[in-house]
């Protein structure tokens, strides 16, 4: 079908045959407004990788995708400049499904330059989708003394509705606040009252539409930022700015993946993951599979594959010492995760196996609590 | 009036909700609720955006002139679509179908691919910040030779429950737009367009019914004057009288113009002063706890800006409802004053301090900021300006009785782009020639006035009766079609009026009150009494034993004998003028329970029987 516009503002679709060519239409370019900031605030970085918060309508596909860059952010939203001035920087305009673990080293790097440049904050636009995996890279990544941001939306940014510019600002009310590690700022609850500062190593997107997916899991968030107001406030286990010195390490062992046990999965699933250097296992509560994938999961890891327990609980501390299946899986040489997120503990082994050639030590590190990711206690009440 | 001369040209827009099982672009019910039932509560900001043209609407940026937010009632009959937390679902096929039927009675052409659209409206009424709408159909006409020229579906607003606060429940509820060309001329033409498209509408027995369910926009110009939308007038009876006002309006604004231009009246920006001081120690509340107060030298406008343009409308009006969009309350103009608290004393005061001169004409607002304040005098002085040209383009609302205040400019083309998450839908020659045609009310009362015998007043009436489904069945089901008719009609009215909620009572509980009766298990005379026992909670079953058994033939006979023997001296006094008064004393004691016809025959025949033995 042909899509027809109509003098009204409406499109109809009509059979192609029924057209006739007349001419092409002539391309205004559109006016661009001057971006003007207020050179007396402090300086942030804006890098954006594409996704809702800056999408706009795609007249090929019909469909709405990313490629405003991160000026058009600023002229999308003219509430921004009230706050700081910005340094931006488009990385990547791509939806956040198509992320990769070199995508997050590239991002680390520029992200790692702007810091070195001595700017206040640095916000990251993202796609929500992989935002968290994204999040939880960089915290691995990067030491920060400043904040690094990471900020989306959930409804897109081409409507009147849209979260974007809550989300912005608060994201960029945050990237100058008192704050020295890497986080995602979103709605808080699906009123546009105020955001929450979540740590980038505890975070998950748990709804697929709502403003407020975002939550931190085994832990409070670290803050919240009012609107409009943008008052930021912290709590006391947030990180300080300036508490880390600035480095990067940005190495990663992409041989690594995450498999979703399931009542009945076959031991061949498993083999798929032969000569990968690092496997996550989302299992069933503590942390278990079933009996007849033991001896898979004990050939992986005989062959030098570093298998990790996690849970799809996702809420909880993994323990292979309460049941048999459990301690055979120990035996066997699977590491317990902890409290870690299947994701998280993902992004984390491909760092940790990229950058400690030791294997001993790497299991160390796995258990040992890096950027925030493993909780020494599990709290009441979350 | 001459209104052809005049050359009024007029079109409509009627939108009418759906009655569909669920809404257009979710599953919720199509059902309102009572704001007292709402189970929760959230609010949010709305900003303009650029439309796809990279321009932002100027009706939406009429919106943007105030910060606002807006908060929202949800219910357990709504759901995360309506929150603006979820994309739409497919666009509802069941609506669809009913545009497609309507399009078809107007024999009109479908869009082979229907595209949805999101249209720019950020006054709050949907929490998206638009609206989405597709066009269904093009091209019909109507029996008067107009035309119409599209059909679309759309999703019905929120509701206002007040000021900034709005209601969920009828959020999304399928709604057809239908326009005529501007092919009307007279008042009484557009009145009579309205009540046929109404007629063509209830014809599907897909349509909401009752107040608010069907608005009509209607499209107003004159010669010399200037296209006007004058947003939902509800009742159809007030179209006529809303065409013939802004008829009127439109020519005073004209009238006014002329005068203006003999005048050589003029407007400058810079004739304002700040007289914020000037008001002190005023006796005017507004003015007296307002932060700014501006005043406005009109040049040449005195006598006009409080002339008459409307029943109870002056241009000072149009010029007030200006203002108000930036939150004001108002304006007051030196044609009216002093007045309201404001002194003449301070109306001289204003007038030097302006240098104003007797031919002009001051305006005063005031604003509680100062972004308020310039807002409005901004307003002020942009309407004050077009009375010079003539008259606005505008979108306009009605007022009670006919006239009508200013809403927001016309919107532009640029409100309209793509609803990307719906995806488009094929008309294909299948599934049009697959769309019946259901029987126009008007031809059915027609019907059941030929076939049933029903009087024309009463078949008209049952025709357009919510009722008349129930009608249908009844007669499906072997009923009479009178008694049926008389229930609906007449009975259920009189029973609505005691104060019975006959809403109470199902068509299947009618049916089975009809059905009795037929079979002579209850009279007709008992219909009421039952049906008040129906609609307070009974079984018809229940209903029929608690009024009584029902009496036979035998009875009925014996009862009206002992009736007349004992009153035979009465009987022979008044003759066969004592059937009357009889009748009324047997009917009480049978208590309904018997057909009134079988007790007139028996009671007539014992009557002569009893009257010709006592004649010697």
């Amino acid at each position: 079908m042909a899509v027809v516009k109509l003098d009204s503002g409406y499109n109809i679709g009509v059979t192609p045959s029924l057209c006739k060519f007349i001419e092409h239409p002539k391309i205004e370019p559109t006016k661009r407004l001057e971006v003007t900031q207020d050179k007396k605030l402090s300086e942030l970085s804006i890098i954006s990788t594409g996704g809702t918060i800056a999408s706009r309508i795609d007249y090929r596909t019909g469909s709405v995708t990313s490629q405003f860059d991160a000026s058009d952010i600023l002229i999308a939203i003219p509430e921004l400049a009230k706050v700081a001035q910005y340094h931006t920087k488009s990385l990547y305009t791509i939806l956040s499904e198509n992320m990769t673990p070199k995508i997050w080293q590239d991002l680390a790097k520029a992200v790692y330059e702007e810091i070195k440049r001595g700017v206040t904050g640095v916000i990251v636009t993202h796609g929500t989708d992989t935002m968290a995996y994204s999040a939880a890279a960089l915290s691995f990544m990067i030491d920060t003394p400043v904040p690094i941001v990471f900020v989306g939306s959930q409804r897109s940014a081409d409507r009147p509705s849209s979260d974007n510019t809550m989300n912005a600002v608060c994201a960029a009310s945050v990237a100058k606040s008192d704050l020295g590690e890497v986080v995602v700022v979103m709605h808080a609850t699906t009123n546009d009252d105020f955001c929450a500062i979540h740590r980038g190593t505890r975070v998950r997107k748990m709804h697929t539409s709502r403003r407020d997916a975002f939550q931190s899991i085994g832990m409070p968030p670290l803050g919240t930022v009012s609107y409009p107001s943008r008052e930021v406030k912290l709590e006391n286990f947030a990180v300080q700015r300036g508490i880390h010195k600035l480095a990067l390490h940005e190495k990663l062992e992409q041989r690594c993946g995450m498999v979703q046990f399931y009542p009945g999965m076959s031991p061949d699933v498993l083999k798929g993951y032969e000569g990968y250097k690092g496997l996550v296992i989302a299992g069933t509560g503590l942390g278990h599979v079933s009996t007849t994938l033991i001896p898979g999961v004990h050939n992986l890891i005989e062959s030098g594959t570093m298998v990790v327990m996690t849970s799809q609980c996702m809420h909880g501390r993994v323990c292979d010492r309460v049941y048999d299946t459990g301690r055979d899986l120990l035996t066997a040489g699977v590491i317990e995760g902890n409290d870690m997120l299947a994701e998280v503990a993902l992004v984390k082994l491909m760092w940790v196996l990229g950058n400690e050639p030791n294997p001993m030590k790497a299991r160390e590190l796995m258990q040992t609590d890096l950027k925030g990711e493993c909780m020494r206690r599990s709290a009441h009440g979350l | 009036m001459d209104y052809r001369e005049m050359g009024l040209i007029a079109g409509i827009e009627i939108h009418q909700q759906l009655d569909t099982r669920e809404k257009l672009f979710c599953h919720c019910p199509t059902t309102l609720r009572d704001t007292a039932e709402h189970s929760g509560e959230f609010f949010r900001y709305l900003r303009a955006t650029e439309s796809e043209m990279g321009e932002i609407d100027r009706a939406a940026q009429e919106e943007m002139k105030r910060d606002r937010k807006f908060q929202y009632y949800t219910y357990d009959t709504t759901c995360l679509v309506e929150n603006d937390e979820e994309p739409p679902a497919l666009l509802n096929s069941e609506a669809l179908d009913v545009c497609l039927t309507i399009a078809k009675m107007f024999s009109m052409t479908p869009i082979p691919q229907i595209h949805t659209m999101r249209k720019l409206v950020i006054d709050g009424s949907n929490t998206s910040g638009f609206q989405r709408t597709a066009l269904i159909a093009i091209n019909g006409s109507l029996p008067n030779g107009g035309k119409i020229e599209t059909i679309c579906l759309e999703e019905e607003a929120a509701q206002r429950v007040k000021d900034d606060i709005f209601s969920l429940d009828r959020l999304g509820i399928p709604l057809i737009e239908i326009t005529t060309s501007p092919c009307m001329h007279t008042p009484e033409e557009v009145q009579q367009v309205a009540e046929y498209m109404g007629m063509v509408l209830r014809s599907t027995g897909k349509v909401k019914r009752g107040i608010g369910t069907i608005r009509q926009d209607v499209n107003i110009s004159i010669k010399g004057g200037a296209r006007v939308e004058i947003k939902g007038v509800q009742e159809l009876e007030l179209i006529a009288e809303v065409v013939k006002r802004e008829v009127q309006r439109q020519k005073e604004l004209l009238t006014i113009r002329d005068e203006l231009n003999k005048r050589k009246a003029d407007i400058n920006l810079n004739e304002h002063k700040d007289v914020t001081d000037l008001f002190k120690n005023t006796k005017s509340t507004i003015l007296k706890k307002a932060k700014r107060i501006y005043a406005q030298n009109l040049k040449g406008f005195a006598g006009l800006v409080g002339r008459e343009i409307q029943p109870d409308r002056r241009l000072g009006s149009e010029i007030s409802d200006y203002a108000k969009v930036c939150g004001v309350g108002g304006i007051f103009h030196t044609d009216e004053l002093p007045a309201y608290g404001i002194t003449a004393e301070e109306v001289d005061k204003v007038r030097k301090v302006l240098n104003a001169k007797e031919v002009d004409c001051i305006v005063l607002l005031a604003g509680s900021s100062d972004k308020q304040a310039t807002c409005a005098l901004n307003q002020v002085f942009n309407r004050a300006k077009s009375a010079l040209k003539g008259i606005p383009e505008e979108t306009r609302k009605m007022l009670e009785e006919g006239s009508t205040a200013y809403m927001r400019p016309l919107p532009g083309a640029a409100r309209m782009y793509p609803e990307t998450d719906v995806l488009p839908v094929l008309i294909n020659d299948a599934r049009w020639k697959g769309v019946k045609v259901p029987e126009l009310l008007q031809i059915k009362a027609e019907r059941f006035l030929k076939e049933y015998g029903i009087e024309r007043n009463y078949a008209g009436q049952l025709a357009s009766s919510e009722k008349l489904p129930l009608f249908e069945r009844a007669i499906k089901e072997g009923i009479k079609p009178k008694l049926a008719a008389f229930t609906i009609l007449s009975t259920s009215t009189e029973l609505r009026r005691e104060g019975i909620e006959i809403r109470n009572i199902s068509d299947d509980a009618y049916l089975t009150v009809w059905h009795s009766v037929e079979k002579g298990k209850v009279a007709k005379e008992g219909i009421p009494d039952l049906l008040r026992l129906v609609a307070s909670g009974s079984t018809v079953e229940t209903a029929i034993q608690n009024l009584g058994p029902s009496i036979s033939r035998e009875e009925v006979e014996s009862i009206v004998k002992k009736i007349i023997s004992e009153r035979s001296e009465f009987i022979q006094q008044r003759g066969k003028a004592a059937l009357g008064p009889l009748m009324g004393v047997v009917m009480a004691e049978v208590r309904g329970s018997v057909d009134g016809k079988v007790v007139s025959e028996i009671l007539k025949r014992e009557l002569e029987k009893s009257l010709a033995a006592k004649t010697p």
